[in-house]
């Protein structure tokens, strides 16, 4: 009888912690690891290397916020979703924050109760084309049969851009990024579209990249940016000035190099509330004083982060562009750390 | 020393609930239901107020919305400005359609490999038994990915039909295999096409008229008339003559490379044609065994018998044993019919736009009504399934014992 009682309370006391749960960010502090959701595999931006080892430009992110929260940027539990499974994780609760090169739209965001703390690549959904089509424009594709990968805003971009066209087309819907190159190397499908981010990282897998060309083309606006859920404005906050230490950090020229010198102490008095010799941030954050150097040190500055992943000198090779600082004419622009 | 007397008419007293075995049954029954009922409204009510708290309710406004999407299989009228329950619509009758194709062929392949495999001859039955073991032991699933890989690896796609030298022909210049489907040529119907086809209707039930009165001409007489020769000719003579006659008013559509995929004619889609081939294939080893069940179930006297009685092997087997075994073979061939219906919602993994895909994949994911979705597809499969229940159940009834 006595145990039953025990085990009766036990599941009354789980299930009201389970309903009232605390802030992400004690959770995540008791828990000693940070659950990120990220993609089941797209180079360059999240992908499992040899050993095992997640690596990638959102990947960095998960790192960073881990590094921030709990000083240790490999106290992460990466967690592959899919297009379809990744709003659903971020809601339950299996997933702290989203980096999955998730576009920031309306619907998510309001609708689906989702908080997106930023952008962190601005990207636009393009065409890849084979070279041997002899295609050299978006609007040449009527009647094309075109891979999606379903579960994305890519399908109705897609299907508004064919109908503003007044051409046709045949889609065909695909769960994963590597199903659908299958398919296109294979010949199935004449066009594979998604973000044109996704379309280099993806090309750069090709054993013959040449052979594949990219369209001017780009039908759409997707701010990809990492998201948590509604409602818990401290963990959003964490993410948010996470991901704006990184990109402050570019601007004032913070770097994994120098940071251990400038952590000591400098004359700009903003780097010095950034990296907590000054001021009071990481308390207000709840945080330790250091937890933006930390966040730098765990893979540099967003700048770093770019070109160690995605940036010109990887195979992926995408130029900055619109993701450059704002100093440099991209759109790069974090609020001031005061 | 007892005496036997009439017990006295006790009254009812609240301890005999549990004392009296009359009525202790009822007492833990209802005990059982009051749990049962309050643990399943716990949970609803946690859900709901989970819901609450996150901000979201439970609403079907969505369904009147626009999809947004293109489907590329659709046997009705879509378009992407259509609503989602039109979108939910497309994909029913596409889970429909291939669910009742593969029921059909996966029938006719399990009677097959069911009878072969009691062959006496060696090298068949043992090709059945591997058939059977193979298909039946790996995974629908992977079989599907299987069949739909190898088809887009070893099939040309439209462009290797394209240049003066192409490496890929069209079968008989009428019929185009490629890696995104089969091309078939699609009927024109002219002006007094409905002639023909009305023609062709009342053929095939002259046809049954004609059999019926063999048939009976047979039982009544003994006059054994031939089958199979006039239930042909009956079925096309007539149909033929009309359709010359009225100057040939049903034309082909054949398909031709246009753009960058072939156009007209009928195209039968690759991830159609690799879902059907999977299940079909995959329940049809099921079926084999169910088939041979029945079979074996007869006992050997029944085939003796109607041995002893001049029936060839052939006649046996169609007249004697499969009647028979009919009643062992149905109520497990319905659960192999549920089964394909319910796997073919593994048809995303190919691309296929089955309800799963539609209104349980891109819908949900585009309006983030997961629960309502997934509702409605909970009860579309629910309802199908003991539709098919339903319907088999009265065929079962119709070929059962009858025991008088």
């Amino acid at each position: 009888m006595k145990k039953s009682v025990f085990f009766g309370a036990l599941t009354v006391a789980g299930l009201a912690a389970g309903v009232a749960a605390a802030g992400t960010l004690d959770d995540v502090k008791a828990r000693g690891k940070l659950n990120c959701g990220v993609t089941t595999g797209l180079v360059g931006f999240a992908a499992p290397d040899a050993n095992g080892e997640w690596n990638g430009f959102d990947v960095s992110v998960c790192r960073a916020v881990a590094a921030a929260v709990l000083g240790d940027a490999s106290a992460v539990e990466f967690v592959p979703t899919t297009g379809k499974t990744r709003f659903t994780a971020l809601a339950s609760g299996e997933i702290d924050m989203l980096a999955r090169n998730t576009t920031w739209t309306f619907s998510r965001d309001v609708d689906l109760k989702f908080t997106f703390v930023g952008v962190n690549y601005y990207d636009g959904q393009g065409f890849m084309v084979p070279k041997e089509l002899g295609v050299s424009s978006a609007k040449d594709l009527d009647g094309a049969t075109v891979c999606i990968q379903t579960g994305t805003t890519t399908e109705l971009n897609l299907a508004d851009f064919f109908r503003s066209n007044n051409i046709s087309y045949e889609p065909v819907p695909i769960e994963t990024n590597a199903e659908a190159q299958q398919q296109y190397l294979a010949g199935a499908c004449d066009v594979y579209t998604t973000d044109a981010s996704g379309l280099a990282a993806t090309r750069a897998t090709f054993e013959a990249p040449g052979d594949h060309v990219l369209l001017p083309e780009i039908i759409s606006k997707e701010p990809l940016g990492p998201l948590v859920r509604h409602g818990d404005n401290e963990w959003g906050d964490v993410v948010r000035w996470t991901l704006n230490a990184l990109i402050t950090a570019e601007e004032l020229g913070v770097t994994s190099a120098n940071i251990s010198e400038m952590a000591a102490g400098t004359n700009n008095p903003e780097i010095n509330r950034l990296l907590g010799t000054e001021g009071t941030l990481g308390e207000m954050l709840g945080v330790d004083a250091d937890w933006a150097m930390k966040a730098i040190s765990a893979g540099g500055n967003y700048g770093e982060i770019f070109e160690k992943n995605i940036g010109e000198s990887t195979p992926i090779g995408l130029a900055r562009g619109l993701n450059a600082q704002w100093t440099d004419g991209g759109l790069i622009y974090s609020p001031p750390f005061r | 020393m007892t005496t036997m007397t009439d017990p006295p008419q006790e009254s009812f007293r609240l301890s005999m609930l549990l004392n009296d075995t009359r009525y202790r049954s009822y007492t833990f029954q209802f005990i059982a239901l009051i749990v049962l009922i309050s643990s399943i409204a716990f949970l609803m009510s946690n859900l709901f107020s989970n819901l609450a708290a996150a901000g979201l309710n439970i609403s079907y406004q969505f369904l009147g919305s626009p999809a947004g999407y293109d489907i590329n299989q659709t046997l009705v009228e879509y378009t992407s400005q259509s609503t989602n329950a039109r979108a939910a619509l497309v994909g029913i009758l596409n889970t429909l359609l291939v669910a009742f194709l593969a029921c059909v062929t996966a029938t006719v392949f399990g009677v097959i490999a069911g009878v072969l495999r009691l062959s006496n001859n060696w090298l068949v039955s043992k090709l059945m038994s591997f058939y059977v073991e193979i298909f039946r032991n790996i995974p629908v699933l992977i079989w599907i990915i299987i069949i739909f890989t190898i088809m887009i690896a070893v099939l040309p796609g439209p462009r290797a039909f394209r240049g003066d030298d192409p490496a890929a022909s069209m079968v008989l210049n009428a019929v185009a295999f490629t890696n995104r489907g089969v091309y078939i040529p699609a009927p024109v119907w002219g002006p007094g096409s409905l002639v023909v086809v009305a023609t062709f209707i009342l053929s095939v039930i002259g046809v049954f008229a004609y059999r019926r009165y063999a048939t009976n001409l047979l039982y009544a007489t003994g006059r054994l008339l031939p089958m199979g020769w006039p239930s042909l000719a009956i079925l096309f003579v007539p149909t033929l003559l009309v359709y010359f006659i009225m100057g040939m008013p049903i034309g082909l559509d054949y398909p031709a490379l246009k753009g960058f995929n072939f156009s007209g004619g009928i195209k039968v889609g690759g991830p159609l044609i690799a879902l059907w081939f999977a299940l079909s294939i995959y329940t049809g080893a099921f079926i084999a065994e169910n088939v041979r069940a029945g079979i074996q179930a007869i006992s050997k006297g029944q085939s003796e018998a109607a041995g002893a009685l001049g029936l060839r092997p052939g006649r046996i087997m169609n007249l004697v044993v499969l009647p028979q075994a009919l009643r062992v073979i149905i109520p497990p061939l319905i659960s192999q019919y549920l089964n394909i219906t319910k796997n073919s919602s593994l048809a995303i993994a190919v691309g296929y736009a089955d309800v799963t895909a539609t209104l349980g994949g891109i819908t949900l994911n585009q309006t983030g009504r997961a629960i309502e979705c997934v509702l409605l597809l909970m009860l579309f499969y629910l309802t199908i399934s003991l539709s098919i229940s339903a319907i088999m159940n009265v065929y079962n009834n119709s070929v059962k014992l009858k025991e008088r």
